[in-house]
């Protein structure tokens, strides 16, 4: 009790905050380590249609992306609001779709070609014309593993 | 002088925190966690030229078609269908085992048979493809629950093989025509 008391008295002790930089430091190298910095500057604005039945899309290396969308406000002026192809970091027609494929497998591993994913990035409102023949160019460079990108969700 | 002798003073690590903290909101602000989610699907192979194969023969029975306009209306079976009742229509087809003789005959048979225009929305195709995998999902989980009591997911590699046997997900596309309304 009395010991209790004495403390009291004294006033607490200042907590010493000499290990909190390296509490920030440790958080810090966390997320340093984990954030994935997007490699592509998106022109074509894309929201993802919503499903329920989803799946994870591992090993992102081996996923080769192609985002289909109107352009963003920006590029309107010069290309329009119709929906467009975005492969890297351009613009591109139906028919790079095969050239666009075949850089992407030199850049792999021979083995790992089987395994290789195109993911489909298309925004909702996009028209199924332009997917299908996305998919037909698919087909023909036998590119034949596709993802839909899809967010979780119902509508 | 007097520092001196005594020796390099400690240098202040006072506002260490400060610029790790300055770092540390920036990548957090940055980082996008997101998972990349999807719908998986594999696209049917190009047909080789000069190797004409014989079409299998298919009873029409066993096939449930599912047209999509581009007014994103869903003709199913040749009626008329909302886009919410898809799910249990294709349950219902792909379980029918023989019952209706006008439906499929076992799972295993069952076939759906996917058409769009090409002035269908994305959205709706892709509800549309959510809608069939989700029947099949479910009849996968009833089927691997009664087996195995387990879920479907959680199974291991040759259960699943045996269920994804009963319940074979035959989504088959059809290239797309101008069904209905011109855009």
């Amino acid at each position: 009790m009395s010991k209790f008391r004495k403390d009291g008295k004294k006033g607490m002790p200042a907590i010493s905050t000499a290990s909190l930089p390296d509490i920030v430091f440790m958080l810090l190298f966390f997320f340093m380590v984990t954030t994935v910095m997007r490699e592509t500057t998106l022109f074509v604005s894309v929201t993802t249609p919503k499903a329920t039945e989803i799946k994870k899309l591992k090993k992102k290396s081996l996923v080769s992306y192609i985002y289909i969308g109107s352009p963003v406000r920006r590029m309107q002026s010069s290309y329009g609001t119709a929906a467009r192809i975005q492969l890297n970091d351009a613009f591109a027609s139906v028919d790079e779709i095969q050239e666009f494929i075949a850089t992407e497998r030199e850049a792999r591993d021979e083995k790992e070609i089987p395994y290789m994913t195109t993911s489909i990035k298309a925004d909702e409102t996009v028209k199924m014309g332009i997917i299908t023949d996305v998919k037909q160019e698919l087909r023909k460079a036998n590119a034949l593993k596709i993802n839909y990108s899809t967010r979780k969700g119902t509508y | 002088m007097a520092s001196k002798r005594r020796g390099l003073p400690e240098i202040n690590a006072g506002s260490m925190a400060d610029i790790a903290f300055l770092l540390l909101i920036f990548f957090l602000v940055t980082t996008t966690m997101d998972q990349d989610t999807g719908i998986a699907r594999k696209l049917p192979p190009m047909p080789e030229e000069e190797l004409q194969e014989e079409d299998p023969q298919i009873h029409a029975k066993n096939i449930y078609t599912v047209l999509i306009n581009s007014h994103n209306q869903l003709l199913v079976e040749g009626e008329l269908m909302d886009i919410s009742q898809l799910k249990d229509g294709a349950k219902k087809f792909i379980n029918n085992n023989g019952i209706d003789p006008n439906s499929s005959e076992n799972p295993e048979k069952a076939i759906i048979s996917l058409q769009n225009d090409r002035g269908t929305e994305y959205m709706t195709y892709i509800r549309v493809q959510n809608e069939l995998a989700a029947a099949y999902t479910d009849l996968r989980n009833n089927a691997s629950l009664n087996e195995f009591g387990e879920r479907y997911a959680d199974l291991n590699k040759t259960q699943m093989k045996e269920i994804r046997k009963m319940y074979p997900q035959k989504i088959s596309e059809a290239e797309p025509k101008n069904i209905g309304g011109d855009e």
